[in-house]
Protein backbone atom coordinates (compact mmCIF):
# COMPACT_ATOMS: atom_id res chain seq x y z
CA UNK A 1 0.00 0.00 0.00
CA UNK A 2 2.48 2.57 1.03
CA UNK A 3 4.25 3.75 -2.05
CA UNK A 4 7.96 5.80 -1.48
CA UNK A 5 8.18 8.75 -4.20
CA UNK A 6 11.17 6.65 -5.50
CA UNK A 7 9.45 3.67 -6.59
CA UNK A 8 6.46 5.74 -8.54
CA UNK A 9 9.18 7.42 -10.46
CA UNK A 10 10.26 4.36 -11.14
CA UNK A 11 7.14 2.65 -12.22
CA UNK A 12 5.86 5.86 -14.53
CA UNK A 13 9.11 6.09 -16.22
CA UNK A 14 9.07 1.93 -17.30
CA UNK A 15 5.29 3.06 -18.37
CA UNK A 16 6.29 6.24 -19.94
CA UNK A 17 9.13 4.08 -22.35
CA UNK A 18 6.78 1.64 -22.54
CA UNK A 19 4.34 3.73 -23.92
CA UNK A 20 7.01 6.08 -25.42
CA UNK A 21 8.39 2.79 -27.97
CA UNK A 22 4.96 2.09 -29.58
CA UNK A 23 5.08 3.01 -33.11
CA UNK A 24 3.56 6.08 -34.51
CA UNK A 25 0.93 4.33 -36.85
CA UNK A 26 1.05 6.43 -40.30
CA UNK A 27 5.13 6.63 -39.68
CA UNK A 28 5.96 3.14 -38.15
CA UNK A 29 9.82 3.70 -38.01
CA UNK A 30 9.40 6.55 -35.55
CA UNK A 31 8.39 6.35 -31.96
CA UNK A 32 5.73 8.37 -30.19
CA UNK A 33 9.16 9.28 -28.07
CA UNK A 34 10.86 9.93 -31.47
CA UNK A 35 8.00 11.81 -32.45
CA UNK A 36 8.07 13.75 -29.04
CA UNK A 37 3.65 13.60 -29.10
CA UNK A 38 4.14 11.89 -25.31
CA UNK A 39 3.84 14.65 -22.45
CA UNK A 40 3.51 12.42 -19.45
CA UNK A 41 2.60 9.09 -17.97
CA UNK A 42 1.32 9.47 -14.35
CA UNK A 43 -0.18 6.93 -12.17
CA UNK A 44 -3.66 7.58 -10.47
CA UNK A 45 -3.87 4.98 -8.21
CA UNK A 46 -3.52 1.26 -7.84
CA UNK A 47 -3.75 0.02 -11.73
CA UNK A 48 -4.84 3.19 -12.87
CA UNK A 49 -2.85 5.50 -15.33
CA UNK A 50 -3.54 8.37 -17.24
CA UNK A 51 -1.39 8.86 -20.19
CA UNK A 52 -1.16 12.53 -21.69
CA UNK A 53 -0.61 12.95 -25.61
CA UNK A 54 -0.11 15.92 -28.12
CA UNK A 55 -1.38 15.71 -31.57
CA UNK A 56 0.74 16.83 -34.24
CA UNK A 57 -1.64 18.35 -36.28
CA UNK A 58 -5.19 19.72 -34.50
CA UNK A 59 -7.22 17.02 -37.14
CA UNK A 60 -4.39 14.22 -37.33
CA UNK A 61 -6.89 10.65 -37.31
CA UNK A 62 -3.91 9.04 -36.17
CA UNK A 63 -4.02 10.56 -32.97
CA UNK A 64 -6.97 7.47 -32.10
CA UNK A 65 -4.81 4.77 -33.10
CA UNK A 66 -1.97 6.12 -30.94
CA UNK A 67 -4.27 5.89 -28.14
CA UNK A 68 -5.79 2.94 -28.58
CA UNK A 69 -2.50 1.49 -29.01
CA UNK A 70 -0.83 3.11 -26.11
CA UNK A 71 -3.71 1.55 -24.11
CA UNK A 72 -2.94 -2.09 -25.13
CA UNK A 73 0.31 -1.92 -24.54
CA UNK A 74 0.29 -0.67 -21.15
CA UNK A 75 -2.71 -3.38 -20.41
CA UNK A 76 -0.34 -5.77 -21.64
CA UNK A 77 2.02 -5.14 -18.88
CA UNK A 78 -0.77 -5.50 -16.27
CA UNK A 79 -2.18 -1.99 -16.16
CA UNK A 80 -5.99 -2.56 -16.12
CA UNK A 81 -7.40 0.77 -15.91
CA UNK A 82 -5.60 3.16 -18.22
CA UNK A 83 -6.83 6.31 -19.44
CA UNK A 84 -5.04 8.36 -22.61
CA UNK A 85 -5.79 12.17 -22.61
CA UNK A 86 -5.18 14.60 -25.46
CA UNK A 87 -3.44 18.17 -24.55
CA UNK A 88 -2.95 20.63 -27.13
CA UNK A 89 -1.01 23.37 -24.82
CA UNK A 90 2.07 23.95 -25.34
CA UNK A 91 1.29 22.92 -29.22
CA UNK A 92 3.38 20.19 -30.98
CA UNK A 93 6.19 21.55 -33.09
CA UNK A 94 8.53 19.71 -35.63
CA UNK A 95 11.21 21.20 -32.88
CA UNK A 96 10.04 18.14 -30.85
CA UNK A 97 11.50 14.98 -32.70
CA UNK A 98 14.60 13.96 -31.84
CA UNK A 99 17.44 13.72 -33.28
CA UNK A 100 17.08 10.06 -33.91
CA UNK A 101 13.68 10.66 -34.91
CA UNK A 102 15.17 12.69 -37.89
CA UNK A 103 17.81 9.98 -38.78
CA UNK A 104 15.11 7.58 -38.91
CA UNK A 105 13.12 9.80 -41.30
CA UNK A 106 15.44 10.41 -43.53
CA UNK A 107 17.03 7.07 -43.89
CA UNK A 108 12.91 5.87 -44.72
CA UNK A 109 12.94 8.44 -47.25
CA UNK A 110 11.20 11.43 -45.93
CA UNK A 111 13.24 14.63 -45.49
CA UNK A 112 13.25 15.73 -41.52
CA UNK A 113 12.02 19.27 -40.76
CA UNK A 114 14.30 21.78 -40.41
CA UNK A 115 14.94 23.73 -36.83
CA UNK A 116 12.80 26.47 -36.20
CA UNK A 117 13.89 27.50 -33.15
CA UNK A 118 11.31 29.87 -31.36
CA UNK A 119 9.17 31.93 -33.76
CA UNK A 120 6.16 29.64 -34.10
CA UNK A 121 3.90 32.23 -35.20
CA UNK A 122 6.33 33.37 -37.90
CA UNK A 123 5.72 33.46 -41.40
CA UNK A 124 6.20 29.59 -42.83
CA UNK A 125 10.09 29.10 -43.34
CA UNK A 126 11.12 28.55 -46.92
CA UNK A 127 14.29 29.46 -47.58
CA UNK A 128 17.00 27.02 -46.30
CA UNK A 129 17.45 24.21 -48.66
CA UNK A 130 16.16 20.81 -47.90
CA UNK A 131 18.20 17.49 -48.92
CA UNK A 132 16.95 14.88 -50.81
CA UNK A 133 16.70 11.83 -48.70
CA UNK A 134 17.36 9.75 -51.99
CA UNK A 135 21.03 11.30 -53.22
CA UNK A 136 21.50 13.82 -50.70
CA UNK A 137 21.61 16.97 -53.03
CA UNK A 138 20.12 20.73 -52.39
CA UNK A 139 18.86 20.85 -55.42
CA UNK A 140 15.32 19.92 -54.56
CA UNK A 141 11.86 21.76 -55.20
CA UNK A 142 8.19 22.25 -53.53
CA UNK A 143 5.54 20.21 -55.83
CA UNK A 144 2.86 20.71 -53.18
CA UNK A 145 2.77 22.07 -49.85
CA UNK A 146 0.52 19.61 -48.84
CA UNK A 147 1.06 15.80 -49.85
CA UNK A 148 0.08 12.00 -48.38
CA UNK A 149 -0.50 13.34 -44.72
CA UNK A 150 -1.26 17.05 -43.33
CA UNK A 151 2.09 16.93 -42.26
CA UNK A 152 4.39 16.46 -45.19
CA UNK A 153 5.14 18.41 -48.49
CA UNK A 154 5.49 16.91 -51.87
CA UNK A 155 8.96 17.50 -53.39
CA UNK A 156 11.17 16.22 -56.00
CA UNK A 157 15.10 16.50 -56.10
CA UNK A 158 16.34 17.82 -59.55
CA UNK A 159 19.42 16.16 -59.67
CA UNK A 160 18.11 12.47 -59.36
CA UNK A 161 14.62 13.72 -60.47
CA UNK A 162 12.91 11.32 -57.36
CA UNK A 163 9.80 12.56 -55.92
CA UNK A 164 10.01 12.46 -52.04
CA UNK A 165 8.18 13.51 -48.79
CA UNK A 166 9.11 16.49 -46.39
CA UNK A 167 7.95 16.57 -42.83
CA UNK A 168 7.14 20.48 -42.97
CA UNK A 169 8.28 22.19 -40.26
CA UNK A 170 5.33 23.17 -37.61
CA UNK B 1 -12.84 23.43 -18.19
CA UNK B 2 -16.01 23.77 -19.78
CA UNK B 3 -17.47 26.83 -17.28
CA UNK B 4 -14.10 28.74 -18.51
CA UNK B 5 -14.99 28.70 -22.29
CA UNK B 6 -17.71 31.00 -23.92
CA UNK B 7 -20.35 29.27 -26.13
CA UNK B 8 -20.81 32.08 -28.32
CA UNK B 9 -17.21 32.41 -28.90
CA UNK B 10 -16.40 28.96 -29.43
CA UNK B 11 -19.65 28.26 -31.72
CA UNK B 12 -18.68 31.08 -34.00
CA UNK B 13 -15.07 29.72 -34.58
CA UNK B 14 -16.14 25.98 -34.46
CA UNK B 15 -18.86 26.45 -36.97
CA UNK B 16 -16.73 28.83 -39.50
CA UNK B 17 -13.74 25.74 -39.35
CA UNK B 18 -16.67 23.09 -39.70
CA UNK B 19 -18.93 24.31 -42.35
CA UNK B 20 -15.49 25.24 -44.70
CA UNK B 21 -14.48 21.78 -44.08
CA UNK B 22 -16.99 20.84 -45.42
CA UNK B 23 -17.30 22.84 -48.53
CA UNK B 24 -13.30 22.19 -48.88
CA UNK B 25 -14.39 18.47 -48.86
CA UNK B 26 -16.58 18.93 -51.59
CA UNK B 27 -14.10 19.46 -53.70
CA UNK B 28 -12.44 15.19 -53.32
CA UNK B 29 -12.43 13.87 -56.57
CA UNK B 30 -13.44 17.22 -58.64
CA UNK B 31 -9.84 19.19 -58.23
CA UNK B 32 -8.06 20.47 -61.36
CA UNK B 33 -5.12 18.32 -60.46
CA UNK B 34 -4.23 15.23 -57.46
CA UNK B 35 -1.61 17.80 -55.59
CA UNK B 36 -4.81 20.00 -55.15
CA UNK B 37 -7.29 17.41 -54.39
CA UNK B 38 -4.66 16.66 -51.97
CA UNK B 39 -3.86 19.75 -50.68
CA UNK B 40 -7.82 21.13 -49.91
CA UNK B 41 -8.56 17.40 -48.30
CA UNK B 42 -5.70 18.29 -46.10
CA UNK B 43 -6.61 21.84 -45.43
CA UNK B 44 -10.16 20.68 -44.78
CA UNK B 45 -9.00 17.44 -42.07
CA UNK B 46 -6.91 20.48 -39.94
CA UNK B 47 -10.53 22.60 -40.21
CA UNK B 48 -12.11 19.90 -39.17
CA UNK B 49 -9.53 19.10 -36.22
CA UNK B 50 -10.27 22.51 -34.91
CA UNK B 51 -13.60 22.22 -35.11
CA UNK B 52 -13.75 19.33 -32.73
CA UNK B 53 -11.95 20.73 -30.43
CA UNK B 54 -13.86 24.00 -30.48
CA UNK B 55 -17.06 22.15 -30.65
CA UNK B 56 -16.73 19.69 -27.76
CA UNK B 57 -15.68 22.84 -25.67
CA UNK B 58 -19.48 23.45 -25.18
CA UNK B 59 -20.75 20.18 -26.10
CA UNK B 60 -21.69 16.83 -28.15
CA UNK B 61 -19.60 17.47 -31.49
CA UNK B 62 -21.67 15.09 -33.53
CA UNK B 63 -24.81 16.90 -31.76
CA UNK B 64 -23.60 20.11 -32.44
CA UNK B 65 -22.60 19.54 -36.00
CA UNK B 66 -25.49 16.58 -37.20
CA UNK B 67 -28.25 17.75 -35.19
CA UNK B 68 -28.81 21.47 -34.64
CA UNK B 69 -31.26 23.46 -38.00
CA UNK B 70 -29.56 26.02 -39.72
CA UNK B 71 -30.43 29.21 -37.88
CA UNK B 72 -28.14 27.61 -34.99
CA UNK B 73 -24.95 27.84 -36.68
CA UNK B 74 -22.78 30.69 -35.90
CA UNK B 75 -20.53 30.74 -38.84
CA UNK B 76 -19.70 33.98 -41.16
CA UNK B 77 -21.42 33.95 -44.50
CA UNK B 78 -18.48 33.84 -46.27
CA UNK B 79 -17.43 30.48 -45.07
CA UNK B 80 -20.99 28.32 -46.49
CA UNK B 81 -20.65 30.26 -50.11
CA UNK B 82 -20.05 27.17 -52.58
CA UNK B 83 -17.20 26.29 -54.06
CA UNK B 84 -17.99 28.06 -57.63
CA UNK B 85 -14.87 27.75 -59.77
CA UNK B 86 -11.40 26.61 -58.66
CA UNK B 87 -10.93 30.69 -58.38
CA UNK B 88 -13.55 30.86 -56.41
CA UNK B 89 -12.45 28.38 -54.04
CA UNK B 90 -9.07 30.29 -53.61
CA UNK B 91 -10.19 33.44 -52.91
CA UNK B 92 -12.37 32.47 -50.29
CA UNK B 93 -9.29 30.57 -49.13
CA UNK B 94 -7.53 33.73 -49.15
CA UNK B 95 -10.03 35.98 -47.36
CA UNK B 96 -10.98 33.54 -44.56
CA UNK B 97 -7.08 32.34 -44.08
CA UNK B 98 -5.99 35.96 -43.85
CA UNK B 99 -9.03 36.32 -40.81
CA UNK B 100 -8.26 33.30 -38.79
CA UNK B 101 -4.46 33.21 -38.94
CA UNK B 102 -4.91 36.72 -37.70
CA UNK B 103 -7.46 36.01 -35.38
CA UNK B 104 -6.09 33.00 -33.91
CA UNK B 105 -2.64 34.67 -33.66
CA UNK B 106 -4.48 37.67 -31.30
CA UNK B 107 -6.11 34.33 -29.29
CA UNK B 108 -3.28 32.58 -28.72
CA UNK B 109 -0.90 35.68 -27.75
CA UNK B 110 -3.63 37.08 -25.03
CA UNK B 111 -3.42 33.56 -23.33
CA UNK B 112 -6.22 34.41 -21.10
CA UNK B 113 -9.35 32.70 -22.93
CA UNK B 114 -8.83 28.86 -21.01
CA UNK B 115 -8.99 26.29 -23.44
CA UNK B 116 -9.72 28.27 -26.59
CA UNK B 117 -6.00 30.30 -26.47
CA UNK B 118 -4.39 26.76 -26.35
CA UNK B 119 -6.24 25.95 -29.88
CA UNK B 120 -5.68 28.86 -31.38
CA UNK B 121 -1.98 28.41 -30.69
CA UNK B 122 -2.10 25.30 -32.30
CA UNK B 123 -4.42 26.05 -35.18
CA UNK B 124 -2.04 29.01 -35.93
CA UNK B 125 0.38 27.01 -37.21
CA UNK B 126 -1.54 24.88 -39.36
CA UNK B 127 -3.43 27.93 -40.80
CA UNK B 128 -0.27 29.58 -41.66
CA UNK B 129 0.30 27.04 -44.22
CA UNK B 130 -3.68 27.20 -45.58
CA UNK B 131 -2.54 31.18 -45.91
CA UNK B 132 0.32 30.53 -47.75
CA UNK B 133 -1.88 28.05 -50.25
CA UNK B 134 -3.83 30.58 -51.17
CA UNK B 135 -1.52 33.77 -51.90
CA UNK B 136 0.94 30.83 -54.14
CA UNK B 137 -2.81 30.22 -55.88
CA UNK B 138 -4.15 34.01 -55.98
CA UNK B 139 -0.32 35.24 -57.25
CA UNK B 140 -0.67 32.22 -59.75
CA UNK B 141 -4.14 32.83 -61.26
CA UNK B 142 -4.05 36.52 -61.03
CA UNK B 143 -1.16 37.23 -62.30
CA UNK B 144 -1.09 34.36 -65.22
CA UNK B 145 -3.43 33.76 -68.26
CA UNK B 146 -5.66 36.44 -69.53
CA UNK B 147 -8.78 34.21 -68.56
CA UNK B 148 -6.50 33.03 -65.33
CA UNK B 149 -6.94 36.76 -64.13
CA UNK B 150 -10.43 37.25 -65.26
CA UNK B 151 -11.81 34.49 -63.16
CA UNK B 152 -9.66 35.20 -59.90
CA UNK B 153 -10.92 39.00 -60.93
CA UNK B 154 -14.58 37.93 -60.15
CA UNK B 155 -14.18 36.11 -57.65
CA UNK B 156 -12.10 38.17 -55.30
CA UNK B 157 -15.45 40.60 -56.68
CA UNK B 158 -18.15 38.38 -56.08
CA UNK B 159 -17.00 37.39 -52.25
CA UNK B 160 -15.99 40.98 -50.95
CA UNK B 161 -19.24 41.80 -49.75
CA UNK B 162 -19.24 38.64 -47.47
CA UNK B 163 -15.83 40.38 -45.93
CA UNK B 164 -17.33 42.85 -43.67
CA UNK B 165 -19.14 40.53 -41.37
CA UNK B 166 -15.93 39.23 -40.23
CA UNK B 167 -15.22 41.98 -38.23
CA UNK B 168 -18.29 41.83 -36.40
CA UNK B 169 -17.20 41.34 -32.61
CA UNK B 170 -17.77 37.93 -31.17
CA UNK B 171 -19.13 37.66 -27.73
CA UNK B 172 -16.60 36.42 -25.65
CA UNK B 173 -13.53 36.97 -27.85
CA UNK B 174 -11.17 39.74 -26.73
CA UNK B 175 -10.17 41.35 -29.67
CA UNK B 176 -9.40 44.86 -31.13
CA UNK B 177 -11.59 43.68 -34.07
CA UNK B 178 -11.04 47.42 -35.74
CA UNK B 179 -7.39 46.44 -35.52
CA UNK B 180 -8.01 43.13 -37.14
CA UNK B 181 -9.59 44.67 -39.96
CA UNK B 182 -7.13 47.09 -41.05
CA UNK B 183 -4.45 44.38 -40.67
CA UNK B 184 -6.89 41.99 -42.74
CA UNK B 185 -7.23 44.79 -45.12
CA UNK B 186 -3.66 45.39 -45.44
CA UNK B 187 -2.84 41.95 -45.87
CA UNK B 188 -5.19 40.83 -48.35
CA UNK B 189 -4.38 44.26 -50.39
CA UNK B 190 -0.62 43.00 -50.58
CA UNK B 191 -1.40 40.17 -51.93
CA UNK B 192 -3.78 41.10 -54.48
CA UNK B 193 -1.53 44.13 -55.89
CA UNK B 194 1.10 41.56 -56.22
CA UNK B 195 -1.44 39.31 -58.11
CA UNK B 196 -2.09 42.19 -60.56
CA UNK B 197 -5.45 42.40 -59.49
CA UNK B 198 -7.57 45.45 -58.16
CA UNK B 199 -8.65 45.58 -54.78
CA UNK B 200 -12.34 45.28 -55.38
CA UNK B 201 -14.53 48.94 -54.25
CA UNK B 202 -17.84 47.67 -53.54
CA UNK B 203 -19.28 47.51 -50.08
CA UNK B 204 -17.65 44.86 -47.66
CA UNK B 205 -20.89 44.69 -45.76
CA UNK B 206 -24.85 45.82 -46.73
CA UNK B 207 -28.19 45.10 -45.09
CA UNK B 208 -29.44 43.73 -48.14
CA UNK B 209 -27.48 41.07 -48.27
CA UNK B 210 -24.13 39.45 -45.96
CA UNK B 211 -23.67 40.07 -42.60
CA UNK B 212 -25.91 38.15 -40.26
CA UNK B 213 -24.01 34.61 -40.15
CA UNK B 214 -23.13 34.99 -36.46
CA UNK B 215 -26.96 36.22 -36.02
CA UNK B 216 -28.02 32.58 -37.42
CA UNK B 217 -28.91 34.02 -40.65
CA UNK B 218 -27.64 32.31 -43.48
CA UNK B 219 -27.47 32.35 -47.98
CA UNK B 220 -29.46 29.92 -49.19
CA UNK B 221 -26.91 27.30 -50.23
CA UNK B 222 -26.34 26.66 -46.59
CA UNK B 223 -29.57 24.90 -46.36
CA UNK B 224 -28.71 22.62 -49.34
CA UNK B 225 -25.19 22.30 -47.77
CA UNK B 226 -26.67 21.39 -44.29
CA UNK B 227 -29.02 18.75 -45.72
CA UNK B 228 -26.12 16.93 -47.42
CA UNK B 229 -23.62 16.70 -44.46
CA UNK B 230 -26.77 15.80 -42.02
CA UNK B 231 -28.24 12.99 -44.04
CA UNK B 232 -26.11 10.40 -43.53
CA UNK B 233 -26.55 11.06 -39.59
CA UNK B 234 -29.87 11.98 -39.34
CA UNK B 235 -31.14 8.90 -41.33
CA UNK B 236 -29.16 6.57 -39.07
CA UNK B 237 -28.76 8.14 -35.90
CA UNK B 238 -25.41 6.74 -34.02
CA UNK B 239 -23.93 5.19 -37.09
CA UNK B 240 -20.50 4.56 -37.14
CA UNK B 241 -17.64 2.70 -38.81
Amino acid sequence: MVTGTADRTALEEELSRLAGSVPDPELPVLTLEELGVLRGVHVLGPGRVQVELTPTYTGCPAVEAMSSDIERVLRDHGVPDVSVVTVLSPAWSTDDISAEGRRKLAEFGIAPPRHQGGGATGPVPLTLAIRCPHCGSTETELLSRFSSTACKALRRCTACREPFDHFKEL
Amino acid sequence: MTATVNTAAALALGDDALVLSHRLGEWAGHAPVLEEEVALANIALDLLGQARVLLSLVGDEDELAYLREERAFRNVQLVEQPNGDFAHTIARQLYFSTYQRLLYGRLAAAGEVGDLAGLAAKAVKEVAYHQDHAEQWTLRLGDGTPESHERMLRACTALWRFTGELFQPVDGLDVDWRELESDWLASVTAVLERATLPVPDGPRTGAWSAGAGRQGLHTESFGRMLAEMQHLHRSHPGASW
